[in-house]
């Protein structure tokens, strides 16, 4: 592809290496990214729900979310939108530990991630397990904001960020892959972001 | 799945630009391949430095699908990397690398009876709706209602008005209307009979008018939105 005549950027990141393709670093700010008008939701009334192909359906009320092990991610964070954040922390519960009490079956190979407002994203099953997604309700020691998904959403953050569904509240297990809310709408069904998986016909 | 049409990388020349107020910078552009859009879909810009570095940003289109050209308006932001290239450097004749068009969702096919509301340069994808609507002879089902601090902030503000989209300034007054945020019974007609309504703007102003839009009796679930940049 040509040069740009007359560019020569500005925004050339300090740590080339934990940048992406196509990404920058946004810095202090934390942009977000919703389709659709932010919800209202209640800790009271929320639950958590691992059902589909497992072997033992599981829900768990805010307080029995909070009453499974801890674990917490510390590290970088990509937008498809093309912005990425370094050092973050957030706290919550692994999906493993999900996933151990719900079983999976043998055919399960795909999750969809359910949201309360109806939004849902599609992962392979290899990409929520291994201590690499979590659903998670506190950020940099704070609770999780409402723009963010609080109370609660999915992180799965070796993917762009539209894979870590705000305000989840389901993990459906199934044996086939689905487009989700994004995915028929243009974009990537995996999303890796080292990749540059951003839309549909992307490798 | 989606029936929104879908590109791939490619180039666009830029064949007309001018710069509508100070800090408003319009593209036109022949697009090489282009796959027609719908409106509200985006395209993404890349721009490339002599050492490979390059910066890519989404912007959506203004121009209507049947314009030979695909029209971009740009806002600059004080010292930024790519609105700040297209508006001081980009000329007639520059070659830019261009991916689109982009987005399943926030897009109007002249079907569903709606409502728009766009924040300053959050109008654009709104522009190519009302031009869609102009065209096919279908203003009665898209109501624009654009908002903008000032007439010279508001990107296409004479032709949305035209179309007789409902500007509400917040800092100067218009014709008859003093300055101020829409009032919900300025605002009621547009939402009434409205089937879905479309939101776009800075990441603040979507929620402001998100809710805005709900206390004038919209439905929650009946709103689509998009934000621009990054105020989060
Ligand atoms: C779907 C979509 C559609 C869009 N459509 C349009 C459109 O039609 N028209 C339009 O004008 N925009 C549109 N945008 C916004 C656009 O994509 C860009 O975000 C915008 O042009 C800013 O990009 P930039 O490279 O000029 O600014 P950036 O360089 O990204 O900077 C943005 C702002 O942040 C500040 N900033 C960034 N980094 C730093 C830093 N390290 N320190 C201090 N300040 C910093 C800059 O000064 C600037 O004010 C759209 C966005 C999306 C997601």
């Amino acid at each position: 592809m040509p040069v740009t005549r007359g560019f020569f950027g500005k925004r050339r990141p300090e740590r080339p290496d934990r940048l992406p393709p196509g990404q920058y670093d946004t810095g202090s700010s934390w942009p977000t990214l919703t389709a659709e008008a932010t919800p209202q939701l209640d800790v009271e009334t929320w639950t958590m729900t691992v059902d589909g192909l497992v072997g033992r359906p599981s829900s768990w009320s805010w307080r029995e979310m909070h009453a499974l092990p801890e674990s917490t991610y510390f590290g970088d964070i990509h937008c498809v939108t093309t912005w990425s954040k370094f050092d973050m922390t957030f706290r919550g519960v692994s999906v493993d530990t999900l996933l151990e009490i719900a079983m999976p079956l043998p055919e399960a190979r795909f999750v969809m991630a359910h949201s309360t407002t109806g939004y849902t994203t599609n992962l392979p099953l290899e990409d929520v397990t291994g201590g690499r997604a979590w659903v998670v309700w506190e950020v940099d020691g704070r609770p999780l904001p409402r723009g963010h998904g609080g109370p609660v959403r999915l992180l799965v953050p070796h993917l762009y960020f539209w894979k870590s569904a705000k305000w989840v509240t389901r993990l459906e297990l199934m044996e086939r892959d689905r487009p989700g809310f994004w995915e028929q709408n243009g974009y990537h069904d995996r999303g890796d972001p080292w990749l540059e998986q951003r839309y549909q016909g992307d490798p | 799945m989606t029936d929104a049409p879908a590109g791939g990388w490619t180039t666009g020349t830029i064949i007309g630009l001018d710069h509508p107020t100070d800090r408003l910078v319009r593209l036109r552009l022949h697009v090489e391949d282009r796959v027609d859009h719908l409106p509200g879909q985006h395209y993404v810009v890349r721009l490339r430095a002599p050492d490979d570095y390059t910066a890519q940003r989404s912007y959506s289109v203004a121009s209507d699908p049947d314009d030979p050209l695909l029209e971009l308006m740009v806002e600059c932001l004080p010292g930024g990397e790519v609105s700040g290239h297209l508006h001081d450097v980009a000329e007639v004749g520059d070659v830019l690398e261009l991916r689109g068009p982009i987005g399943g969702w926030f897009v109007w096919k002249g079907d569903v009876p709606s409502v728009a509301i766009g924040g300053g340069s959050g109008v654009v994808p709104l522009v190519a709706m009302a031009r869609l609507a102009h065209r096919l002879g279908l203003r009665d089902r898209l109501r624009i209602v654009a908002l903008a601090r000032t007439w010279d902030e508001l990107p296409y503000a004479a032709e949305l008005q035209r179309y007789g989209a409902f500007i509400a300034l917040t800092r100067e007054n218009l014709g008859g209307r003093v300055a101020a945020p829409p009032y919900h019974d300025e605002l009621a007609p547009y939402v009434d009979g409205a089937e879905r309504a479309y939101v776009c703007g800075s990441v603040g102003f979507a929620s402001y008018a998100t809710r805005l839009l709900e206390e004038t009796g919209m439905r929650t679930d009946a709103i689509r939105v998009e934000q621009f940049g990054e105020t989060g």
